[in-house]
């Protein structure tokens, strides 16, 4: 029998995250002819479209630049779900980890002047505590990790909040500029800045994050102990009675992803390109982004990297739409919609499955039949 | 003319990719009559079982009832037709009472608001006319076994089935919950209910059915009025073949002590009391112990609690002399602990890993496996795994890159027995190692837990199936409601003997 092609698990993965990316754009488009069906084909191309929208290429490398500058740190988020996943953990406290690790290396750069690495080793520190809070909480009181995620990021953000206030501008709810009051905390820039259109944002994070990528894929793939990790996930029983110590384990996973969404915050707040705004009453998209980048990459740390760049893409290209079509919330709306599409790649992927299995099967039966039938005959003639 | 029949199947062929599960099967079910499903595991009960349910449709054939074609496209079809199941694994919800169970799916309602006064009148009556004696407001969770299977048959009564079908329905019963359970079938006969019974339990098929259908490796056997035969042509038709199940051996040459159980207590999870109660046994190299009993009568628990899963409340556990109570499972393994376990699909193998990644399972630490910084070494473990897939006849369809999952139930038990047996341990713990196997793997394990017994390790297995306690241990424990109630030597002990201490009727005092 020749084998589906579309049975593949890495032409499947590819496939499937672009029918939610398409998807996620019809439904998009269907919601904003709703609101104002004069704008909304131009409105959904430039939401696509995101730093092509401007003509010089000049300006296009430097928005792209500053995409990217928005990817590493998602990227960071999503390779923190992502690794818990593979655990069987859904560590939807990304969100507030990567808060934490902002506010840890925020205030270690304005209040206390450290230089680049420590400030991010710092937020690393921040966001693997809290990842530990939730896994202690979950392998010796069954607390369910999500409930304890969602509790922290709360705690997490207004802490920041509290912490922040006293490394903030007087007339604003900003923190200080890095630039201005932290300079040597700035993660350095490599000379890439220069090849987006001197864009000072684009540094050190973006090869960094690429590299957590390759080396969380290495990790899971390759060693005894992401055999152990996923060995947990898959099924916790069995690795309890192999002698696998599983306890241990879901707090080790939950502590480097907490430390992965650290570093995510470092990553954003340590190139200068955002300040801490002291007011924050919901948590950055950025964590939860994350969730949606980790299943549009198909789980895998590699495609990630696609998925993180392809959602900031959308996210980035939600500010170019009209407002004087659409109201202001409009960009985050329609971002919002085509992310979550994302998210439904694995129920694109369990049907694409049940598909080509039942045709199989189908084929199989009547391939059978057939040899029966021809069985009969020659029973027959005998 | 002659009265149709309940429920016929005509010529059910049913094809699954690699297999023809049914092959041309005709079952015909009188009224009022208990007609017994015979046949082996995989020989294709389930899978004409679910065809009658609608989860299947078959390639070719017809199911008529009444006399009259009916098509049966999903489980409420064959719900609509007065057919219903009591199935092996009872489908209750425990923190429900008896009643509330019963209505599940089908409550008595006005404007939405439940009506239990009703049901509850209905309940009764249905259980003092087939004898039933049920309580209906106790809790499923405080209930017997065999209490908890009346709920269900009530289930089938209160929804005014008139096709009953018991799926091995003894399994989990005592032998006086068994008596009492044929009688209720014999009741419900009589009241003109058909009943399809299914079983391999030829004892109790002679004692309670009408006619017996059998099947063998998916093919239709024949039907035989039960007043006319014996169990030994029911069994010949099953199997194919006048079978030996008798297990060759030599004597036994118990030498030190390997397994030294002293006063071993362990909690329940599911009740608030001790699944095993104060036990004490030995267990020697060169010899086979065998735990017996019935099902949920501490036997899972006592496993547990010697290989580590569970925690023991009190007592010493002592391997070769050491104590390992409190060690943990790794190192209970490291020390010669191999554990075919109870249910191979929750606990012997990762389901979605591939057969070679299940084959390391317990040793992928060593550096044979992972050397330095961790990374795995994927060109031993594919050597290693292809050495037990050869030695131990392993089938499946891409070798070691198999998913275990894709696998069939006996090459699973074969790959786990080859991944317990070469760790070559000094104790093997098997847990109903047959469970759910044909007769050819069954006869293959019972061989290697004897070589494992012969190269003078010591054997400790557990098992539920009678043929299996008398054939192939040395020594028998019995063990009822968490206590050892008796100890033998299979030679000296007839299967009605055992069944006794295993109900609780008898009872001595064990020293270890």
């Amino acid at each position: 029998m020749k084998k589906n092609f579309l049975k593949n698990s890495i032409v499947q993965s590819i496939l499937t995250s672009l029918i939610c990316i398409v998807l996620g754009m019809i439904i998009g488009f269907i919601v904003l002819l709703f609101i104002n069906p004069a704008g909304a084909a131009e409105a959904i191309i430039s939401v696509a479209k995101n730093f092509l929208t401007y003509n010089s290429a000049n300006m296009q490398l430097k928005y792209l630049g500053n995409t990217l500058v928005k990817t590493a740190p998602l990227l960071m988020c999503a390779l923190s779900v992502l690794f818990s996943y593979k655990v069987g953990l859904f560590n939807i406290g990304a969100a507030g980890q990567y808060v934490v690790g902002a506010c840890a290396c925020l205030y270690a750069a304005l209040a206390w002047k450290w230089s680049w690495l420590p400030c991010m080793l710092l937020a690393v520190l921040a966001g693997a505590v809290f990842g530990a809070i939730s896994g202690i909480l979950k392998s010796y009181f069954n607390v369910n990790e999500v409930i304890s995620g969602i509790m922290l990021n709360w705690i997490g953000l207004y802490s920041t909040n509290m912490i922040l206030s006293n490394v903030k501008e007087a007339a604003s709810p900003y923190t200080y500029q890095l630039t201005a009051a932290g300079e040597q905390a700035l993660l350095p820039t490599l000379g890439l800045g220069a090849l987006f259109n001197k864009n000072q944002y684009v540094g050190l994070a973006l090869p960094l994050s690429v590299l957590m990528a390759v080396l969380i894929w290495a990790i899971l793939a390759k060693t005894k102990f992401g055999y152990e990790l996923k060995a947990t996930g898959f099924n916790k029983n069995a690795a309890k009675y192999s002698g696998m110590a599983e306890k241990r384990n879901i707090i080790l996973t939950l502590v480097i992803g907490g430390a992965l969404a650290g570093l995510g915050g470092s990553l954003l707040y340590q190139t200068g390109y955002e300040q801490w705004q002291c007011t924050h009453s919901s948590l950055p998209a950025m964590g939860f982004n994350g969730i949606a980048a980790a299943f549009l990459g198909g789980l895998n740390p590699i495609g990630t990297i696609f998925s993180s760049f392809f959602i900031q893409h959308i996210t980035a290209g939600g500010a170019y739409v009209d407002k004087t079509m659409y109201c202001s919330q409009i960009s985050d709306l329609i971002s919002a919609i085509i992310v979550y599409l994302c998210g439904f790649v694995g129920f694109f992927k369990y049907a694409m499955n049940s598909r080509i299995e039942k045709s199989e099967a189908k084929a199989a039966a009547k391939e059978m039949g057939k040899e029966a039938a021809a069985e009969n005959k020659k029973g027959g003639k005998e | 003319m002659e009265q149709p029949y309940a429920i016929e199947m005509l010529n059910i062929t049913k094809r699954f990719p690699g297999i023809v599960a049914n092959d041309n099967i005709t079952i015909q079910l009188k009224k009022g009559e208990i007609h017994a499903l015979l046949g082996e595991n995989g020989a294709g009960k389930s899978t004409l079982m679910s065809v009658l349910f609608g989860l299947y449709q078959p390639e070719e054939g017809k199911i008529r009832k009444d006399g009259k074609d009916v098509k049966i496209e999903n489980p409420n079809d064959a719900n609509d037709l007065g057919i219903g199941m009591v199935h092996q694994h009872f489908k209750l919800v425990e923190c429900f009472s008896v009643l509330d169970n019963i209505i599940l799916g089908v409550e008595p309602n006005k404007l939405g608001f439940l009506n239990k006064a009703e049901a509850r009148k209905k309940v009764t009556e249905l259980s003092e006319k087939y004898g039933l004696h049920i309580n209906p407001d106790a809790l499923i969770e405080d209930i017997t076994v065999g209490m908890q299977q009346r709920t269900e048959i009530l289930k089938m009564l209160y929804r005014d089935n008139e096709i009953l079908i018991f799926d091995e329905p003894t399994a989990v019963l005592t032998p006086q919950e068994i008596t009492e359970l044929m009688q209720i079938m014999k009741n419900l006969a009589a009241e003109g209910k058909s009943i399809l019974f299914i079983s391999h339990k030829l004892g109790e098929i002679m004692s309670v059915a009408d006619r017996c259908s059998v099947l063998r490796k998916g093919k239709y056997i024949g039907t035989v009025n039960i007043a006319d035969t014996s169990a030994e042509e029911l069994s010949a038709m099953m199997v194919g073949r006048n079978v030996n199940f008798h297990v060759h051996k030599e004597e036994a040459k118990p030498g030190k002590v390997v397994l030294d159980v002293q006063n071993l207590t362990v909690a329940s999870n599911l009740h608030k009391n001790d699944a095993v109660k104060n036990v004490s046994f030995k267990v020697r190299e060169g010899e086979i112990v065998c735990v017996a009993g019935i099902d949920g009568n501490g036997q899972t628990e006592l496993v547990y609690a010697l290989t580590g899963l569970e925690a023991a409340a009190g007592g010493r556990i002592e391997l070769l002399g050491q104590d390992i109570t409190n060690l943990s499972i790794r190192k209970r393994n490291d020390m010669g602990i191999s554990h075919i376990p109870e249910d191979r699909h929750k606990h012997g193998l990762v389901l979605d890993y591939s057969l070679e990644d299940n084959m390391i399972l317990k040793r992928y630490y060593e550096p044979e496996f992972s050397g330095k910084f961790g990374i795995m070494n994927k060109a031993n473990i594919r050597k290693y795994a292809e050495r037990l897939i050869e030695q131990y006849d392993v089938r499946s369809g891409q070798g070691a890159a198999t998913t275990a999952r894709s696998m069939s139930g006996g090459n699973q038990q074969k790959a786990i027995i080859a991944r317990e047996i070469d760790k070559n341990p000094e104790l093997l713990i098997a847990v109903q190692p047959t469970r759910g196997l044909d007769v050819g793997a069954i006869e293959y394990i019972h061989k290697q837990l004897v070589a494992q017994r012969d190269a003078g390790k010591a054997v400790l297995l557990v098992s539920l199936e009678l043929d299996e306690v008398m054939d192939v241990p040395d020594r028998i424990l019995v063990m009822h409601q968490g206590e050892i109630v008796g100890e033998f030597d299979p030679k000296n002990v007839t299967q009605e003997e055992l069944g006794l201490y295993m109900a609780g009727a008898k009872k001595d005092k064990v020293e270890a």
